[in-house]
């Protein structure tokens, strides 16, 4: 795959094509594998991230500590917030959906990773519903995502205990403003602005999570990430632009994730984990899952 | 190499790519040295593994590999009792496998028994999902489980590769990658042989009747 979005940028305007079509004929030439084969994976991963989505959406999941869960149902049936009913508010009530689900053990399609991966589907199921797109796009925009993903890992790192929640919910939300930005109709040069634009705001975000697992902050921070990559799509389709290129903010995301405090890459050694409440907290829900055996 | 199906994927049991799945894929790989569901397995968990496994369900997810759940196979939430009807005897145990900067700090040591078979297996989830086996009864290898696999150890003798390449090519199975090392001129050479075909336990068997292989296991791949 392409290690840097400069490169695949270039070859798509070359070819006046899409990044998602540079981005699956790279890597059926890498795997020796048609086409076709690499689209019926991604069609196969995006009914695993509608039903996680559905699933989380219905509120009636409890984590393994009890943490987490029924916060999707809350932000999916209100009337109360100022953008209910809007796409933007059905965005947040999905990446919480699909992150309650990974907290209790149901499917998830990992993308980047299982923390981080309720960004994408949210948005991208999201803004298809909202905008009426077809699946065979929303597989063209999972590519998309794909070759953003792989870059970054190439370049800086998608593991929160390597360089913090940068490299998961940031990362995811790299992904989810690329893709979602070429869906709906952005140029390559506009997606990589909105990659730029959207990794430029997770830059610094520590992986803190109570007791180390993949409950709190994360399913909250999914939520987030997912309203900065939404925000990323609006000003990269509006024509923004942003000076410093998408190559080099991951860049710097990975030179920061290296220099960054191991407390602070999902060791529970400090952020929220550390605080008095996180880590009381922490204590009292391990406690209760080896009671439980669960 | 990056795959974009590495990025968007995989598909799995919640909620920890390294913890839940990475540790059931290397449940998966460790079974394949007992040529099944092992009747007992002690699991020894290191590090990330120890401190953390229980909220991430490590300990279902090894078990749920050890029986043969794919990483996606909902029936990990319940592995500990699937074992416990099915006759696998597991015990859990927290140690430390090797200092901090020697050993991956998602690191397990599993050991399994079953009929007459006993055998030891360490690995390493390396977080999204990717896996890797450092030891097999003591043996230095390197397994990332993208590859069907066999690791065999055998004596210096002559012709021993070809003979080798030639057992394989009569089981039909095509080599793919193939790394020998040896310590010193007349020792032990060890052979990671990766392969287009999952090769059975015939296969095994074939390769440990020769008289100069010592040992010899395959390995299933578990991703890619």
């Amino acid at each position: 795959m392409f290690t840097s979005l400069h490169a695949a940028i270039a070859a798509a305007e070359k070819e006046s094509t899409s990044l998602s079509a540079v981005a699956l004929a790279l890597e059926a030439k890498d795997q020796g594998r048609p086409v076709a084969e690499i689209r019926d994976a991604l069609r196969r991963a995006l009914v695993v991230m509608r039903g996680a989505v559905e699933q989380g959406l219905v509120g009636d999941l409890k984590s393994a500590s009890g943490l987490v869960g029924g916060d999707a149902a809350k932000v999916h049936q209100s009337v109360a917030g100022p953008f209910s009913g809007t796409p933007f508010a059905s965005v947040i009530a999905r990446a919480l959906a699909v992150q309650e689900v990974n907290a209790a053990m149901g499917v998830i399609v990992a993308a980047p990773t299982a923390g981080g991966a309720g960004v994408l589907p949210a948005v991208l199921t999201g803004l298809a519903e909202a905008k009426q797109i077809d699946d065979e796009r929303l597989i063209d925009a999972l590519a998309t995502a794909g070759l953003i993903g792989a870059v970054v890992a190439e370049r800086a790192s998608l593991s929160g205990a390597e360089g913090g929640c940068q490299a998961e919910t940031g990362a995811a939300a790299g992904m989810a403003a690329g893709a979602a930005t070429e869906m709906l109709g952005g140029t390559p040069r506009q997606v990589g602005h909105a990659v730029a634009l959207a990794q430029q705001g997770t830059l610094g975000l520590v992986c803190d999570p109570l007791g180390g697992l993949v409950e709190l902050p994360c399913v909250f921070r999914n939520a987030t990430g997912a309203a900065i990559a939404l925000a990323a799509v609006e000003m990269a389709l509006a024509g923004v632009e942003f000076a410093i290129p998408a190559d080099e903010v991951i860049d710097t995301m990975g030179e920061i994730g290296r220099s960054m405090d191991v407390r602070y890459r999902e060791t529970a050694g400090g952020g929220l984990a550390a605080t008095p409440t996180g880590r009381r907290l922490a204590k009292e829900r391990l406690v209760s899952i080896k009671r439980s055996g669960a | 190499m990056v795959s974009l199906l590495d990025i968007i994927g995989p598909v799995m049991v919640g909620p920890s790519s390294s913890h839940t799945a990475g540790a059931c894929r290397l449940g998966l790989l460790a079974r394949n040295l007992v040529g099944g569901t092992p009747e007992r397995a002690l699991v020894e968990l290191h590090g990330s593994f120890a401190r953390t496994g229980e909220g991430h369900g490590t300990d279902k997810a090894i078990v749920g590999g050890l029986m043969g759940f794919r990483p996606d196979d909902e029936r990990i939430r319940t592995a500990l009792d699937i074992a416990e009807r099915e006759g696998l005897a597991y015990s859990f145990d927290k140690t430390k496998l090797g200092e901090e900067n020697e050993v991956h700090p998602n690191t397990v040591r599993i050991t399994l028994e079953r009929a007459e078979r006993s055998h030891v297996m360490m690995g390493s989830s390396l977080g999204a999902g990717r896996v890797f086996v450092t030891e097999i009864d003591g043996f230095p290898v390197e397994v990332h489980g993208n590859h069907h696999t066999i690791v065999l150890v055998a004596e210096d003798v002559k012709g021993s590769v070809a003979r080798i390449a030639g057992l394989l090519a009569d089981d039909g199975i095509n080599i793919a990658t193939l790394r020998l090392t040896r310590k010193q001129k007349g020792g032990d050479a060890f052979m990671v042989i990766e392969v287009d075909d999952p090769p059975g336990e015939e296969v095994r068997d074939h390769l440990r009747a020769f008289p100069w292989v010592r040992w010899a296991h395959r390995l299933d791949k578990v991703s890619g």
